[in-house]
């Protein structure tokens, strides 16, 4: 999923201090999962900016609450097509993606980020969501054991590890797992450390961010 | 192995000798006066010097204008290039750049992640790692090529190199990986500062077994340690550093005032040790920021005179 984080308040407060109406825009698929966007995001919120504006002389301003079941599709965010225009700012708490798609659609309402948008990860546990993929658009897990060094190694050396690999430890934080280490633990496992002698050759970053805006054009699929 | 370039380094140890090199990190400023002082303390006692590229992550002079500087006073560099500040336009174009100065000897490195220097905010490249610097060089030299394909008129002609930390976890891949390191094309290794003898002499031998010191010249990396606090850093502070407890020891044991000389004294002794094993081809002298010492360590170790070539 993509993994955000909340902003401080105090940043969105900075953006919407001046609003008389605030539409609180929520999504109800990976930001509810990490407890960042979702209905309970939105109401916690919500309630902190009127509790703000109530104490700065404001108490007029109205701020509105909505969770949408995604804002990355047309057809959920087509919800809100009769309300949109009575807002003078929308805070979309849902990841960057739904933010933006959000922005395009009601073209004439300023639209807020409410959160950080952070990665593509898991739950490793309640409250504890690490990264995993950085979609490079070249998938190489078959030759990692599963693993992917472009995402977890800090360095992301496709032929690691590097020198400063301790203890199954990163050199750069010793909470974090030495990507390598675990790519070699999995080789060892599926009994495949001739894969870990093969030299990688050069990737082709083209597919990544280096190549600019990318898409995923199916022909098969569109209407 | 047979010299492939005019690097004096790689025809001294072709020669069958020990190669000496040691290092002159480049100052946080532009004076080159700097860079000139360091130089001379290491002149006629190693066979090439090599310039670290923003060590530690922290901005300096540049590693390349650094051997220019060198080259000019007729000394031997060895340009360490890491892949975390360019792309592969920009490293094969300081190749180039490199090239046309002949400097001939270029060490190829990850670099230190950017959260150890001073622009801990800073991005990082990565676009190649050290092992596909490695391919990109000798691919640049033997075909005489770019990586996109086309011609180089007047390919570089350079000794190419890389680093090796023999104590780096997990151990049993530290030589599968040194394997691939000279698969990708490096002709020596520099190896982490030695103080583990007994495990680094365990890594030679497998490598050894896999016939990869026939392969590719193994020079045994050696830092002096100032005094017994120094010691303890490295053991604890450095990452993928293997200090001995008893080597700690003695340094501690040792009174304040006489601690340096015997950071010497273990320095010179390992490097004796080293001298008689099988795949050593030479020694790596780091000695940080205490460039006046590696005179004296060359000489007490019996690598004196540095032999001369044509």
């Amino acid at each position: 999923m993509i993994v955000a984080d909340k902003k401080p308040v105090e940043e969105i407060i900075e953006y919407v201090k001046d609003c008389e109406k605030i539409l609180i825009l929520g999504c109800n698929e990976c930001v509810t999962v990490c407890e960042a966007g979702g209905k309970k995001e939105v109401g916690v919120l919500a309630s902190t900016l009127r509790m703000y504006f109530a104490n700065h002389g404001h108490s007029d301003a109205v701020v509105d609450e909505r969770t949408l079941e995604r804002q990355c599709d047309h057809e959920y965010l087509e919800e809100i097509r009769d309300i949109a225009d009575q807002y003078d700012a929308i805070v979309s708490i849902a990841c960057g993606v739904g933010i933006q798609f959000t922005a395009e659609k009601y073209h004439s309402v300023p639209v807020y980020p409410g959160v950080n948008t952070s990665f593509l990860g898991v739950t490793e546990q309640r409250g504890l969501w690490t990264e995993r993929c950085q979609a490079c658009g070249q998938c190489i897990l078959a030759h990692t054991g599963g693993i992917c060094p472009v995402a977890r190694c800090a360095k992301r050396l496709l032929n690691g590890p590097c020198g400063g690999s301790s203890k199954g430890k990163c050199e750069i934080n010793k909470d974090l797992d030495c990507a390598w280490q675990l790519i070699i633990d999995r080789l060892k496992a599926i009994d495949r450390m001739d894969l870990y002698e093969k030299f990688f050759n050069i990737k082709d970053w083209s597919t990544d961010r280096a190549g600019g805006p990318r898409k995923v054009a199916r022909e098969d699929v569109q209407i | 192995m047979s010299a492939k370039t005019p690097s004096k380094l790689e025809k001294v140890m072709a020669a069958g000798h020990l190669g000496v090199t040691s290092e002159c990190g480049p100052p946080r400023g532009s004076d080159p006066e700097v860079i000139r002082q360091k130089a001379e303390l290491l002149k006629g006692y190693v066979d090439a010097i090599n310039v670290t590229d923003n060590q530690t992550s922290v901005v300096r002079t540049s590693s390349l204008a650094t051997c220019i500087h060198l080259k000019l006073m007729g000394l031997e560099p060895i340009l360490q290039m890491v892949t975390r500040d360019r792309n592969r336009i920009a490293l094969q174009s300081d190749i180039l750049g490199a090239a046309s100065f002949d400097i001939v000897n270029l060490l190829c490195l990850s670099g230190d992640h950017q959260s150890f220097g001073d622009n801990p905010q800073g991005q990082n490249v990565h676009d190649l790692d050290s092992m596909q610097l490695l391919w990109t060089v000798r691919k640049m030299r033997d075909e005489g090529k770019f990586l996109g394909g086309d011609e180089i008129k007047r390919p570089p002609k350079m000794f190419v190199g890389a680093a090796a930390n023999p104590f780096a976890d997990p151990f049993e891949i530290r030589v599968p990986r040194l394997a691939k390191k000279i698969e990708a094309g490096a002709e020596f290794i520099q190896t982490q500062c030695i103080y583990n003898l007994e495990k680094f002499e365990e890594w030679i031998r497998q490598a050894e077994e896999r016939g990869l010191t026939e392969k590719c010249y193994i020079m045994a990396g050696v830092t002096p340690f100032k005094s017994a606090g120094m010691a303890k850093y490295m053991k604890n502070r450095v990452p993928g550093m293997d200090v001995p407890d008893d080597v700690v020891k003695r340094m501690s044991d040792t009174p304040k005032d006489k601690q340096a000389e015997e950071g010497v004294n273990i320095c010179v002794e390992t490097i004796q040790r080293l001298k008689e094993l099988k795949g050593v081809s030479g020694f790596h002298i780091m000695a940080i920021e205490w460039e006046e010492k590696v005179a004296e360590i060359v000489e007490r170790a019996g690598l004196l005179p540095r032999p001369e070539t044509d």
